[in-house]
């Protein structure tokens, strides 16, 4: 009798046991289950969208400065169009996209000078920004190229941080009309943390595009195999243009490389030209700057395409134009 | 009927039915040749490939589900699916049962005995399930960064917990709230270590141990190749397999150490024998022993095919259900029941938890260890070429099984068990190979996507594969894309006209275009022309055999008519060259340097059109490495393989 029951007992219990283990495998197994292969591509990545840093519906504001200093250069432009505290409010956070494309020293002129980011540095702080932030995707080693282009020493010794970057800082991003920015890896994280974006660029021949200057600038932006947007340069650049609303561009042509670019190497790549741009507007920067390579504006499709993509005007004469002199 | 034979019915059943499978997973035109035959049943049954395609992916793939019925079986009945159903289970019986049939009883009875080792297969088991777990791993670590307030409300209340047991001063609570705070710690500590780690990732290897994938694979690969012949062509064509010595090699010393111990394999090694283990541990079903009339007389022992000990304390775990102890029992004292063994019984082998942690983690760090050689990352191999359909080489890893159903169907033999080139994780796992079979993959043919058991090679529609219909937006899928070797060459580099491969390209318009050149050829001296006789020249200098300069494709120009278009040489005799006209007679003098030009048309490539089809390099006339051979640039199935815009 007393067996029976043990029996019984022990029968319940090895019949949950069983139960129990079959309903989990089987819920596992359909909770899990897939009719259908997977996805040829997989499926776009949470959607980015950049914000637009432009100073309001203003319109577009340009100073050609002639000197030959940087320091005095960018803070009279700047002066002359009304001070940096019309671009950049108090308490923002403003990140300055530099060009350190490459390892190699500041007197080449492949990177943006190093006085010329210490001198916006200042001035933003100046206009009570409440933090600065210097960043690139450069081609060669980053942290090399940071440090061997004095951006970092510059950056840091006037109080901005330095963001080099890393695979966890790029997110995946579509370009609203864009064919070749099509789920790409972009800098997200240093374009997210900014309220205002300042482009500091220098003149530079490229092989490709014709001139690196400021909307060459933002291909320092993209990540992934980026070069493969060679075959079509122009329109990425064009694209770029679109995608990047600065707040205010900087082109620096103190000192023009005028061949070999856009790695130059040689002081003899380099001839001073002695002309600093400041402008709300990158196409008109460049169309500026063209003369500076001994080139028109039409001579770069990529300024003529941005134009028509709506980021800007070759025709910077029309916007409220301040021609100064640096003293 | 004896309970015995009725398992040799069903083991015979099944063994057939898995070689019929093998036999039929072919495209021909005969009645038996692949129609709908659910040619990978078997290997759906098998719930380790199940098991381990959800480790690695998350999801459970159609027929897999298959598996889920393996499951319930076990945890009701027990391992019959060893015992009655695995046709790799039923090869190993029989060779151990021939090996050891004339033996002496007590030689039986010691190969027979239960053995420690045979934990050996839960280490295996478990170092390839956690290799294939790193992406789940992954997911859980970062949920603990991500909602670290979560955690830290966690740790907080077993922190409270811990205070609570230890003032409570139980020992069996203070030692679990220290484990299960330590855990969260672990857990915690780790997250952030491996915060954004991209190495920690999923590598399902279990096919290379799985007996399923295992057993189709040598079959397929190096059992039906050996016996096509004029007798039974077992594929269409006759097979190579380059590289499949390993795969043989495998699965001969797995089957011949039956000699050693009858299911060797079974008992030491079977991954897939160790989770129906485990599932089966509390089968509702079991042998025993009933409570009287035991001699010891070890006719139970002797014929044991689990090695399970069913005379004294029975390991049910590793009972695979022969039933012959039932069978060979002179007082029938044996029974399957519900009643747990008279003489006791025990689970089976257990890992002690240094082994168990040892395989563990040494599963989980192998494949960031694998993965340092940026074979799915920069350094992939562009040699890769994976049949069309095939996932993104990261997802593909989480896969493939190495089952060779791929490889086995391929009508036209491309598809070979990658050697190294894929990189450990990457063995046997199909690559295409151009040089071997009948021609390179089949514009039309989309047959191993349609075998492939985990969609390692998804089933495409024969309209994605070209690029018509709902995907025309997309363009057909490229598994690579042809170069051509302008060293190699025969016109680009030896003026020899050739282009073989424009006119085998299937794509139209094709995707390899021409353009001509003239070149002058070399000879041994220079010729000069002595006299013009109509359309003959005649000319001092070297012979020009005509059965190399008369075949339609040399040209001639002279040195004083640079304007004139090479004119085709007609032929060659005695008298000279004739030309197929004579546009010369105005401005050619006697003495003028006549130019013999081949007429070459160079291959290009247009990358926009190839889809990597390897025909062009399968029949490429420079045979040994050809002159223009397919890589895996511009492969659709990677977007970081992409070349054009
Ligand atoms: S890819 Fe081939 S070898 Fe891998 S699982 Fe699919 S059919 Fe089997």
């Amino acid at each position: 009798m007393s067996e029976t029951a043990m029996d019984r007992r022990e029968f319940i219990r090895r019949c949950t046991r069983a139960g129990v283990c079959v309903a989990a495998a089987g819920s596992l197994g359909v909770a899990f289950y897939d009719s259908r292969a997977p996805a040829a591509i997989p499926g776009p990545t949470a959607a980015l969208t950049l914000p637009d840093y432009s100073v309001g519906p203003l319109p577009g504001r340009i100073c050609i400065a002639r000197g030959v200093d940087r320091k005095r250069l960018v803070r009279q432009a700047f002066a002359a169009l009304g001070g940096m505290q019309a671009f950049v409010n108090p308490g923002e956070r403003v990140l300055l996209k530099v060009n350190a494309a490459f390892a190699s020293p500041p007197g080449l002129g492949a990177t943006t000078h190093p006085d010329l980011v210490k001198a916006v540095v200042r001035l933003c702080l100046e206009a009570g920004a409440k933090k600065v932030t210097v960043t690139d995707n450069p081609i060669n080693d980053p942290a090399s190229c940071f440090a061997l282009s004095g951006i970092d020493a510059a950056a840091r010794q006037a109080g901005a941080d330095v963001i080099v970057p890393r695979q966890s800082l790029f997110q995946r991003f579509s370009l609203t009309g864009g064919r070749l920015v099509r789920d790409w890896p972009v800098l997200a994280a240093p374009l997210l943390q900014a309220d205002r974006i300042i482009g500091l660029a220098p003149v530079k021949d490229h092989h490709r595009s014709g001139a690196s200057m400021t909307l060459k600038n933002w291909y320092g932006l993209l990540g992934g195999r980026r070069n493969i947007f060679h075959q079509d340069v122009h329109t990425l650049i064009a694209e770029l243009a679109v995608m990047i609303r600065p707040t205010v561009v900087v082109l620096d042509g103190t000192q023009s490389m005028i061949t070999n670019g856009p790695t130059g190497g040689s002081l003899s790549d380099l001839k001073p030209t002695g002309t600093l741009i400041v402008s709300t507007d990158p196409v008109a920067a460049d169309a500026a700057g063209a003369a500076l390579l001994g080139k028109q504006a039409q001579d770069l499709p990529f300024i003529a395409r941005a134009e028509k993509a709506g980021a800007g005007t070759t025709d910077y004469r029309a916007l409220n134009l301040k021609e100064i002199k640096a003293i | 009927m004896r309970i015995i034979t009725t398992r040799r019915i069903s083991q015979t059943f099944f063994f057939l039915l898995f070689l019929w499978f093998c036999a039929v997973s072919t495209l021909g035109e005969q009645v038996w040749q692949l129609r709908g035959w659910p040619v990978g049943w078997l290997l759906e049954l098998d719930p380790l490939v199940g098991l381990g395609t959800l480790l690695a992916t998350g999801t459970l793939y159609a027929g897999l589900l298959w598996g889920l019925l393996t499951v319930v079986l076990t945890i009701f009945l027990g391992r019959v699916f060893c015992g009655w159903i695995c046709p790799f289970g039923a090869l190993h019986q029989a060779v151990g049962w021939l090996a050891g049939r004339k033996r002496s009883a007590a030689v039986q009875i010691a190969a027979n005995r239960y053995r420690p080792a045979q934990r050996i297969k839960y280490v295996i088991l478990i170092f390839l399930l956690s290799g294939a777990a790193g992406d789940f791993l992954a997911w859980l670590l970062d949920l603990s960064v991500e909602s670290s307030i979560a955690v830290a409300g966690i740790a907080a209340a077993s922190l409270a917990c811990g205070i609570a047991a230890v003032r409570v001063r139980k020992a069996f609570w203070r030692r679990w709230t220290t484990v299960l705070v330590l855990l969260i710690i672990g857990w915690v500590g780790l997250g952030f270590l491996t915060d954004g780690s991209r190495l920690l990732a999923a590598s399902l290897q279990t096919g290379l141990l799985d007996p399923l994938p295992l057993f189709y694979r040598s079959v397929n690969l190096t059992l039906l190749p050996l016996l096509d012949g004029r007798m039974a062509a077992f594929s269409s064509p006759g097979r190579l397999y380059p590289g499949s010595v390993a795969i043989g090699l495998l699965f001969w010393t797995v089957v011949l150490l039956n000699l050693v111990i009858p299911r060797f394999y079974c008992r030491f090694i079977c991954p897939l024998g160790a989770l129906l283990e485990i599932l089966g541990r509390n089968a509702l079903y079991r042998m025993g022993q009933k409570p009287d009339g035991c001699t010891a007389c070890g006719a139970c022992d002797r014929h044991c095919e689990g090695a399970c000990d069913p005379s004294t304390t029975l390991r049910s775990a590793e009972c695979v259900l022969c039933m012959n102890c039932l069978d060979r029992c002179p007082h029938d004292v044996m029974g399957y029941g519900l009643h747990p063994s008279a003489a006791g019984e025990m689970a089976g082998p257990d890992l002690s938890k240094r082994e168990f942690t040892a395989a563990l983690v040494s599963g989980v760090a192998a494949v960031p260890l694998l993965r340092l050689s940026g074979g799915v990352d920069a350094n992939w191999n562009p040699a890769v070429i994976r049949p069309p359909g095939a996932l993104d080489e990261a997802n593909f890893l989480r896969r493939c099984i190495k089952c060779g159903q791929c490889m086995r169907v391929c009508p036209t033999n491309v598809i070979h068990p990658a050697g190294l080139q894929a990189g450990i994780e990457g063995i046997w796992t199909p690559v295409l190979n151009f040089r071997v079979g009948t021609s390179g993959c089949q514009r039309g043919c989309i047959a191993c996507g349609q075998l492939c058991p985990t969609a390692a090679i998804r089933p495409i529609p024969l309209d994605e594969r070209l690029g018509r219909g709902e995907f025309a937006d997309r363009g057909p899928i490229r598994i690579g894309t042809a170069f051509v070797d302008r060293g190699r060459c025969l016109p680009w580099a030896m003026d020899r006209p050739c282009i073989v491969c424009q006119e085998n390209c299937p794509v139209s318009p094709k995707a390899i275009f021409t353009r001509e050149e003239f070149r002058p050829v070399r000879l041994s001296g220079d010729l000069r022309l002595r006299e013009m006789v109509e359309d003959r020249l005649l000319f001092d200098g070297p012979a020009l055999p005509a059965e190399r300069f008369a075949t339609g494709d040399y040209f001639v120009t002279l040195e004083e008519s640079p304007d004139i278009a090479p004119v085709r040489i007609k032929d060659i005799g005695s008298g000279g060259i004739s030309l197929a006209e004579n546009p010369f007679v105005e401005t050619a003098s006697p003495g003028a340097r006549i130019t013999v030009r081949v007429k070459l048309q160079l291959p290009f490539v247009d990358p926009s059109a190839c889809i990597g089809c390897g025909i062009c390099e399968h029949e490429c006339p420079v045979k040994g490495r050809r002159a223009i051979r397919v890589s895996a640039e511009n492969a659709s199935r990677d977007r970081q393989h992409r070349l054009l815009l």
